[in-house]
């Protein structure tokens, strides 16, 4: 299992299109990756629960994956999130 | 009876003509089970693709257009339609013996349902994209006719709200304004409608069934509605309607005609811009060049320090649409009122005379290179200029461009092709310009920044609100310094070019020509009416009085009526 924190620097959070392209990065990988806020989470390949997370600007999420890639999923995972959030 | 309604207006405008009702249907779901479970999943299914094929195709539509934001909102709904847990729930409710019209409103209203619970008002907001996938999705399931909703006839949509794939949908050249009840400044059918131009109201909590058909006369202006409006009113407006359409006119007569004033003084036309995105804006108001293009849009819209080639493609982006105009980057301004949180910047008492600009970039030389060699790369796919800003002293200038000749020679050795280009400063502080002399000796053109050349002038900040009785855009030390700065520019063959506010200035405009400015930069809504106003100037009238050094045109703030204080000096800077 790898694990990383991320502290979300876009002004409006984890919003609708960038989580799109979130979750299409995510399904590129066999390991399962979960976004986790406090007592919330959802899966990195679900676009719905992801937004209904209201993630914003300050929050810090811990993504965790699990699964035979997770070295290079839990990579490009972080990559995106420094890019697009 | 003549009856008036207030709204919201989001363009100004006039609309005149025949009310049409926009009402969606609203369907009768049968809430019986159903027998055959693998023939609901099928529609479904079915529904749900050519939904996502639409979506699509309203993103393509509206990327050819131009149109990026909107196009970024089918591109989410086309991909709210491939989430998982969206179709499970469909799927479930399916299973258990429900029809696909049924699992698609309890699935479809439970997500928006989660939306509207959230307190953040982006994601609110969100609840309208997914109700509109659903309605989408019932027009499918019950084969409904969506394209009579508009009518046949011109006129105005009177709706509750429109969701943004119905805007899109509407033929434009039926449509003469909106009105809604509901909607916000920013939902998607503003963006458009501003962009479009449309006359729209949103928010006019009056609306009703019984305006159907009626005239009426939608006013921009005042933001209000006419319903069979008196004839006194249908005159005055009518009549104003007809100078927007003769005043537009005339703006599009100017576009390809030469920037010239009646005696023969020729200057060019630039448009400032912010990034990519205005490119369109460029071309659709006859822009002549770029004078000033900032170039922070690429360091603020990212998380981290922006690689070379993300710059590289953005800047080529421009360069490439644009050519054979000339396009002036200006090297990163952060600092003072911007700053970054990855640039890690100490914070300054004092930040409008601190670490910014060119002072950062020549400290942090490696961030400097990244850009100046993102720019040389993309001097290959059109006529570039490089402009340094927040200059005060002649080594300042000579490092920038011994930095960039570092670089040429590093992209060079690397095997890339790197065309031609210009260099040039801004002139944006009293130093810059009492040393233009010096300066102009280094490079091609001079760029005035009068917003900030005028604060560091007048040491009159500009977001405080106590000073605009002190505060006077049209300062006689402030014309002295631009007058003075054309003249070095002269004297050294290097060309003299305004791209703050000043330059787009009525009052000033027959100066700045007979003072010899040779470009003019300003946003590209300002393109047409400068050129228009150039075109009426004619300098000879004014030859016999020799041009004479700027004045004290100011009097003291109390000695001036009122209505004469033009727009004041914080809505010059800004407006």
């Amino acid at each position: 299992m790898k694990e990383f924190k991320y502290v979300i620097t876009d002004p409006v959070g984890i919003h609708a299109r960038p989580a799109g392209l979130l979750v299409k990065e995510a399904k590129n990988f066999k390991s399962t990756a979960t976004f986790i806020k406090g007592d919330k989470s959802a899966k990195a390949t679900s676009l719905m629960k992801l937004m209904g997370m209201g993630i914003v600007q300050g929050d810090e999420v811990t993504v965790r994956v699990e699964g035979e890639d997770e070295e290079a999923c839990a990579a490009a995972i972080e990559k995106f999130l420094k890019e697009n959030f | 009876m003549q009856r008036v309604f207030k709204g919201i207006k989001i363009v100004n405008g006039i609309a005149i003509g025949k009310i049409k009702l926009y009402k969606p249907a609203v369907y009768e779901i049968n809430e019986e089970l159903v027998s055959d479970i693998a023939a609901e999943l099928e529609k479904f299914e079915a529904a749900r693709l050519k939904v996502q094929e639409d979506q699509n195709a309203l993103y393509e539509k509206e990327m050819a257009a131009g149109h990026k934001d909107t196009a970024g909102i089918f591109e989410a709904h086309a991909m709210m339609l491939d989430d998982e847990d969206l179709i499970d729930a469909c799927k479930e409710v399916m299973a258990e013996g429900h029809s696909a019209e049924y699992a698609v409103r309890e699935s479809f209203d439970a997500a928006a349902e989660m939306f509207s619970n959230m307190e953040d008002e982006y994601f609110k907001a969100r609840s309208a994209d997914v109700i509109d996938l659903k309605n989408s999705m019932l027009d499918i399931l019950f084969e409904a006719d969506t394209e009579s909703l508009q009518g046949t006839e011109p006129a105005i949509l009177v709706a509750e709200d429109l969701a943004p794939s119905e805007t899109v949908k509407l033929d434009k050249s039926l449509l003469l304004g909106l009105v809604t009840r509901l909607g916000s400044s920013n939902s998607h059918t503003a963006i458009l409608a501003r962009s479009m131009n449309w006359p729209t109201l949103i928010q006019c909590p009056d609306i009703s069934d019984d305006w159907d058909g009626k005239f009426a006369i939608l006013d921009g202006y005042n933001s209000c509605i006419y319903i069979e409006p008196e004839q006194s009113v249908i005159d005055e407006l009518s009549a104003k309607q007809q100078a927007d359409i003769e005043k537009e006119a005339k703006l599009q007569e100017l576009k390809g005609q030469p920037t010239v004033t009646k005696d023969g003084k020729k200057v060019r036309l630039y448009a400032n811009i912010g990034g990519p995105k205005d490119i369109h804006a460029v071309i659709e108001n006859d822009a002549e060049g770029v004078g000033l293009f900032r170039s922070e849009f690429v360091y603020l819209n990212s998380k981290t320090d922006p690689s070379e080639d993300v710059q590289f493609d953005a800047y080529k982006k421009v360069l490439e649409a644009l050519a054979p105009r000339l396009v002036v980057i200006r090297t990163c301004d952060i600092g003072a009122d911007k700053t970054i949180d990855y640039m890690d910047l100490d914070k300054e008492e004092n930040p409008a005379l601190g670490f910014r600009a060119v002072r950062i970039c020549l400290t942090r030389k490696d961030f400097f290179k990244r850009q100046l060699r993102a720019l040389l790369r993309a001097s290959a796919y059109g006529n570039l200029g490089i402009m340094f800003p927040m200059i005060i002293s002649l080594w300042e200038v000579q490092e920038c461009k011994k930095i960039l000749e570092e670089c040429k020679k590093e992209l060079e050795a690397e095997g890339f092709t790197i065309g031609k280009y210009e260099i040039g400063i801004m002139i944006e502080t009293p130093a810059a310009a009492l040393c233009a002399d010096e300066l102009a000796e280094e490079v091609d053109f001079f760029s005035l920044g009068t917003n900030d050349l005028t604060q560091y002038t007048c040491a009159i900040d500009r977001q405080s609100a106590n000073l605009e009785r002190f505060a006077n855009t049209h300062h006689p030390a402030l014309l002295r310094l631009i007058k003075e700065t054309i003249e070095a520019g002269h004297r050294h063959n290097t060309w003299v070019g305004i791209c703050g506010e000043l330059g787009a200035d009525p009052e000033l405009n027959e100066k700045f020509l007979e003072w010899g400015i040779d470009e003019l930069s300003v946003n590209p809504k300002s393109i047409l009416p400068l050129r228009g106003r150039i075109r009426n100037t004619d300098l000879s009238k004014n030859k016999k009085t020799e041009s004479p050094a700027p004045q004290a045109v100011e009097a003291k703030p109390e000695a001036k009526p009122a209505e004469e204080k033009p727009k004041g000096f914080f809505g010059r800077l800004f407006g």
